[in-house]
């Protein structure tokens, strides 16, 4: 138990989730090692943000288990799922930033509200962030409505980072970003999971970052977790909805790595 | 796992050694800043800085950055520093903290205190001169939109004019009627207590209904639609203008005008007569009702005095304020949703202006037809 403990970051067992009558994951298993980046892909609306939003706890799941660090994370938002959440970060698809605080605001508000730190400190550490997501300090004093989409983004994963958890969850950080921007994000990334030894879980659609910077690639359909593993195995994979997903038209431009 | 962090300081002649050791990670933040502090003076006085990292079992953003300061606080006076034993994965961490914080911005000029107020004063007088504009400008697009109606009575949208005058029409005749139900009710109360004094309890008829009738029936009526209808229009309106909706609809060549505020606002104006006329009968009610339980007046004594007390100016003078009062709550109503900019906050903000404001607005106007009738001779 407490192997696992050390070797996984996330444990998510039989997990049921469904909404109504309709079943959106169907008995799922995945496991996500530590200091891992892992790429989830699946069919819009096939359920991979509410697979992400569950195992956060934002959706009651209907069965199975979920362990975020070690710890079990209940069926609903509860006091054990608030602790975990300290240990996580989140970056939202739309950002999420709060709109009546300044992006240095944002990033601060984690810090201030579970630490006791001085103002000074509090700017210093800011100002980090948000060079370290590759912003200027003068960015620091903008609305979220006076960012441009790339921007929020970096913002939001700066506030995501700001207590230096040891996961972070993306939901489509690449999504609306131009190709040079959505590489420069990339790196960002991968240098910040190196330095940071963070753990990654990334849900994307995005062949380029799946390609480049995963290390492991999930594929979603019908509810299941149909085939997983390093981003050569998935494109030697035989379920047709995969085979589909890499080998159709838009992805000729991809060049595995290995192959 | 996280250990207690430590800093300890041992200065050798002009050499400080700093041995930080434990959990350099944020959970630990407040002592570390509380650590970091306590060392700083003898960094003043130690010409050169050795950083032994050897105990440091976690290491984070938090804890890498107040290393980093540290050695820029020595760093600062020219001193040598030699920083030994760092492991390789914090290495990469101490390398990225080393970019960044090197420039600050500059900090916000300390302004005169006197000039901040006098300026807050100037900008809220030319705001109010703005809002007049505002106003008169959203007063002048309804009515070029209207004259397009007229013009082109198919491009009315009469499916969203029917909605909105359910809304705001049929569903608030329930908390109208018992409001002012409640309100004739309180009048003739406190008016048959005080006149009973000095016998003239019959005249309270009178009371209630001139009161109701030309004054209170349509001020009661409008501040509840202004409170009901006029912050839902800010807040949609609002919304729509923050998420886009409403420039999406301005380049498919439609005029938000149109389509979404003159159905608005038309549906105001015929509603509010019809709440207005509702709300009286329902505060005379109320008054009746309480004449003859509370005053011992049957209604067919009731009904005969109000025959003889009011006439139907007092009805007109009430009914003909109704349709204006609706076109100053629309138009503020939607004039303050178009003016919400990208937060929530804001959001919150011009909801609170337009409900003050269509309220304050529907006072004075109650009080310039008060003028303007009695010099009439109504």
């Amino acid at each position: 138990m407490d192997q696992s403990a050390e070797q996984f970051a996330i444990r998510v067992s039989d997990l049921v989730v469904g909404f109504g009558r309709r079943v959106v994951i169907d008995h799922l298993t995945l496991d996500v090692r530590r200091g891992e980046i892992l790429g989830l892909v699946g069919a819009s609306g096939g359920g991979k943000s509410v697979l992400m939003r569950t195992i956060i706890g934002l959706i009651p799941r209907q069965g199975g288990e979920i362990e975020v660090m070690g710890t079990g994370i209940g069926s609903t938002f509860d006091r054990r799922t608030q602790a975990a959440a300290g240990r996580w970060g989140v970056l939202f698809q739309q950002g999420a930033l709060f709109s009546s605080l300044t992006a240095r605001q944002n990033i601060q508000f984690p810090l201030r509200e579970n630490l006791a730190l001085s103002d000074a400190l509090l700017d210093e550490i800011a100002t980090a962030k948000l060079e370290m997501v590759g912003l200027t300090p003068e960015d620091g004093d903008k609305f979220p409505s006076e960012l441009s989409g790339g921007m929020t983004k970096r913002v939001a994963l700066a506030r995501a980072l700001a207590l230096d958890p040891a996961i972070v969850f993306l939901d489509e950080p690449t999504s609306g970003l131009d190709p040079i921007a959505a590489g420069d994000f990339d790196t960002l990334i991968k240098t910040l999971q190196k330095t940071l030894g963070l753990t990654v879980f990334m849900v994307t659609h995005d062949l380029a970052s799946l390609n480049t910077v995963c290390d492991r690639v999930a594929a979603l359909a019908d509810g299941k977790i149909v085939a997983i593993g390093p981003m050569r195995d998935l494109l030697r994979s035989e379920h047709p909805w995969v085979r589909a997903y890499f080998h159709g038209k838009r992805s000729l431009m991809l060049q595995p790595k290995a192959s | 796992m996280a250990t207690a962090p430590q800093l300890t300081a041992t200065s050798a002649g002009d050499v400080l050694e700093l041995r930080p050791s434990g959990s350099w990670i944020a959970a630990n933040g407040s002592d570390l800043e509380t650590l970091s502090n306590a060392v700083m003076p003898q960094l003043e006085q130690a010409k050169s800085l050795k950083m032994d990292m050897r105990g440091v079992s976690e290491l984070d953003t938090l804890g890498a950055w107040l290393l980093e300061k540290l050695s820029r606080r020595a760093a600062s006076h020219d001193h040598p520093i030699e920083i030994i034993g760092i492991s390789e994965n914090n290495a990469g961490l101490i390398d990225e903290i080393r970019q960044v914080n090197r420039h600050n911005p500059p900090p916000p000029r300390p302004r005169n205190p006197i000039v901040t107020k006098v300026e807050e004063i100037g900008r809220s007088a030319w705001g109010s001169g703005e809002d007049l504009s505002v106003f008169l400008q959203m007063l002048g697009s309804l009515c070029v939109a209207l004259l397009g109606i007229v013009r082109k009575p198919r491009s009315l949208r009469l499916t969203s004019l029917v909605y909105q005058l359910y809304r705001v029409g049929w569903q608030a005749i329930p908390i109208i009627l018992l409001i002012t139900f409640l309100i004739g009710a309180i009048i003739a109360q406190q008016g048959i207590f005080h006149f009973r004094k000095f016998g003239a309890d019959s005249y309270v008829v009178d009371m209630v209904g001139i009161l109701v009738l030309r004054e209170l029936g349509v001020l009661i009526v409008a501040i509840m639609v202004a409170g009901r209808s006029g912050s839902a229009y800010t807040a949609e309106l609002g919304s729509m203008k923050m998420r886009e909706e409403i420039d999406a609809l301005s380049t498919m060549g439609l005029d938000p005008v149109v389509v979404l505020i003159l159905p608005r606002v038309l549906a105001l104006v015929a509603a509010l007569p019809i709440l207005t006329f509702i709300g009286s009968m329902a505060a005379l009610y109320g008054g009746g009702l309480v004449a003859w339980f509370y005053g011992g007046m049957g209604p067919s004594i009731f009904i005969a005095r109000l025959h003889d007390a009011v006439s139907v100016t007092h009805f007109e003078v009430g009914m003909i304020k109704a349709p204006f009062m609706a076109l100053v709550i629309g138009i503020v109503a939607c004039s303050e949703g178009l003016r919400v900019k990208g937060s929530a906050e804001s959001l919150g903000k011009q909801t609170t202006t337009s409900v003050v404001k269509s309220i304050f607005l529907v006072i004075v106007l109650d009080g310039l037809f008060a003028v303007f009738f009695a010099s009439i001779g109504m």
